[in-house]
């Protein structure tokens, strides 16, 4: 793009506490206590099952909800506390896009990218000039005069994007953007959002109830559960230590780290008695997690490891590893002393008979 | 038929299309703005105001429980105060468009209440103005849907119009009871009966390819 982007703004939640007037069941808390501080030109992703709160949250930096306590600080504006002409204002510094990309569809591509300037009331030339270069950066260039009828969902998503960056917003948020399209589609959309990020510079909110979105392009992630966030740091660290059961349930969610059917149903939680096998989660995190340390295990100990699941990834520029493993019960304590002397996470899952 | 009674036919169909094109315009001047707020207003929405709305929608309501027939008399004084006579074609077009408007309101409403939230959402994200959100989301995605509102409204008022002559306006209504019923001419009937046929036809048709053309909710070719 020719402009020169300000770079991203901070989001602050402060205490931040919704609640909904509920027919039947009275006061309904959808927030609770929210404290989470965003930091500019950051990727952070809030990840939480439906219902957990997390579209409201979105929806208060923008102010389409408003906070019933607490306070929302997107670029030193209180959203809470705007009026009507300020908020209008905010908005114009903060993009969305959408799970169901909600594009005019009485309008082209160009006509869709057009609306927020539009609406913001810039001059005609300026408008052609910056829809066309938007368009480009979303590499949409010969389909301007199409209609969203005619295109795929992909290709709709950029559009959003496009639209989203018009006002060369400070803040991109993002809800659910990508949980209407296939998992190749998600790739690049999410690609175009790391580049954006990475070039102009902007913070990105977004909410997901996919791990692997978080895993591919969050720098940091909020998980939220039951209208509170549970958890929050840097997504290297959440995924390397995941503390909270909510938190660990996700992560289990993605490739390569769930038990095999065979072992999950007969996992019990105590010891039985007689010879039995303890299972155990090893999380590699940062430089062990290229080390052969189950081999060392067996040569140095002479503690043999069934190797049940496992795969290793990378979060950003680290690598990262899960490892499912079963050891003889009785030297289960001996095996998992080891380990975590080499800063290897290690934890119960249970045993089988 | 005489060259004289073909006279008088396309004369009645140019009252019949004058009452309805005027009543029908008018009517649209009216029940458009009314239809977008009756949507807006409601609890919840862009311009909410329940109450307003809720009085607004009874007046729609009893205008529109008056028998087309009953209106026309009932409303008299009012065609005198606004026509300046209660009598003729020019002052039946008051009753029309008085039974019009809230017709053309209620099918207006319907066709914005039917646009996705999630653009008004989105506007709304964008910093618009209920204002801005009305003229350039609502209006421009209901238009296939006003489109075909207004088609029926038209439609209705054709058969509307061929009841002034109780109030001696004129057109093919009036000249059907006149001649066809009246002075015993089942032909003038006929031509008169297959002149409404037509009529209605091609408001239908127009109507319709009016709203296919501005309706571009699913793909098609290209051929534009």
């Amino acid at each position: 793009m020719a402009d020169v982007q300000t770079s991203g703004a901070a989001i602050t939640f402060d205490k931040l506490g919704k609640s909904f007037e509920k027919k039947g069941s009275g006061q309904v808390m959808a927030l609770e206590d929210v404290n989470l501080d965003v930091a500019p030109g950051t990727i952070t992703g809030i990840i939480g099952r439906s219902g957990a709160g997390k579209s409201t949250l979105l929806r208060m930096v923008n102010g389409l909800e408003q906070p019933t306590a607490g306070t929302v600080t997107v670029a030193g504006h209180d959203v809470g506390r705007a009026d009507a002409a300020e908020l209008r204002r905010i908005r114009r510094e903060v993009g969305m896009i959408f799970q169901h990309f909600n594009l005019l569809s009485s309008r082209t591509v160009y006509g869709n990218v057009a609306l927020p300037l539009e609406i913001a009331g810039v001059p005609g030339a300026e408008i052609k000039r910056r829809v066309n270069d938007l368009i480009g950066r979303v590499g949409l260039e010969q389909f301007s005069n199409r209609y969203p009828a005619e295109l795929s969902g992909g290709q709709k998503q950029r559009v959003g994007i496009a639209r989203a960056l018009a006002t060369q917003p400070k803040v991109l948020l993002s809800d659910e953007a990508t949980s209407a399209l296939d998992p190749e589609t998600t790739q690049t959309v999410l690609k175009l959002l790391a580049d954006i990020n990475r070039d102009l510079g902007l913070t990105i909110l977004l909410i997901t109830h996919e791990m692997a979105v978080v895993r591919d392009i969050a720098s940091h992630v909020a998980v939220i559960d039951g209208g509170k966030i549970v958890e929050a740091g840097s997504t290297y660290e959440v995924f390397a230590d995941p503390k909270h059961p909510t938190t660990r349930s996700f992560l289990s969610g993605i490739t390569g780290i769930t038990l095999p059917s065979f072992i999950a149903g007969k996992l019990q939680a105590e010891r039985p008695q007689g010879d039995s096998q303890e299972v155990i989660r090893i999380t590699f995190a940062g430089t062990h997690a290229t080390d052969p340390m189950l081999a060392k295990l067996t040569s140095e100990l002479g503690i043999p490891v069934n190797i049940l699941a496992g795969a290793i990834e990378e979060i950003g520029p680290h690598p990262f590893g899960n490892l499912l493993v079963s050891v003889e019960a009785d030297r289960g304590a001996e095996a998992r002393a080891y380990l975590d002397r080499h800063d290897l996470l290690t934890e119960v899952l249970g045993y089988v008979g | 038929m005489s060259a004289n009674l073909i006279n008088l036919l396309i004369e009645a169909t140019l009252q019949t299309l004058y009452m309805v094109a005027i009543s029908g315009a008018i009517g649209t001047l009216f029940g458009l703005p009314i239809g977008v707020y009756l949507a807006v207003s409601q609890r919840g929405e862009l311009l909410s105001s329940p109450w307003v709305n809720k009085v607004l929608g009874l007046i729609v309501n009893a205008t529109r429980s008056v028998p087309f027939i009953i209106l026309v008399v009932a409303i008299i004084p009012f065609t005198r105060l606004i026509a300046g006579t209660s009598i003729g074609t020019s002052a039946a077009i008051v009753p029309l468009t008085i039974a019009a408007v809230p017709f053309i309101a209620r099918l207006v409403e319907n066709a914005i209440r039917e646009v996705d939230s999630g653009l008004i959402e989105a506007a709304r994200a964008m910093g618009a103005t209920p204002l801005q959100i009305i003229r350039k989301v609502l209006i421009p995605e209901a238009l296939p849907g006003i489109t075909l509102g207004l088609t029926l409204a038209l439609v209705s008022l054709i058969g509307y119009s061929a009841m002034v002559g109780a109030v001696g306006g004129e057109g093919l209504g009036d000249l059907g009871i006149r001649y066809g019923y009246q002075r015993f001419m089942p032909e003038v009937m006929l031509a008169v009966v297959v002149i409404l046929i037509v009529l209605v036809q091609l408001v239908q048709s127009l109507g319709e390819g009016l709203a296919r053309l501005v309706d571009k909710r699913a793909p098609r070719n290209r051929g534009r």
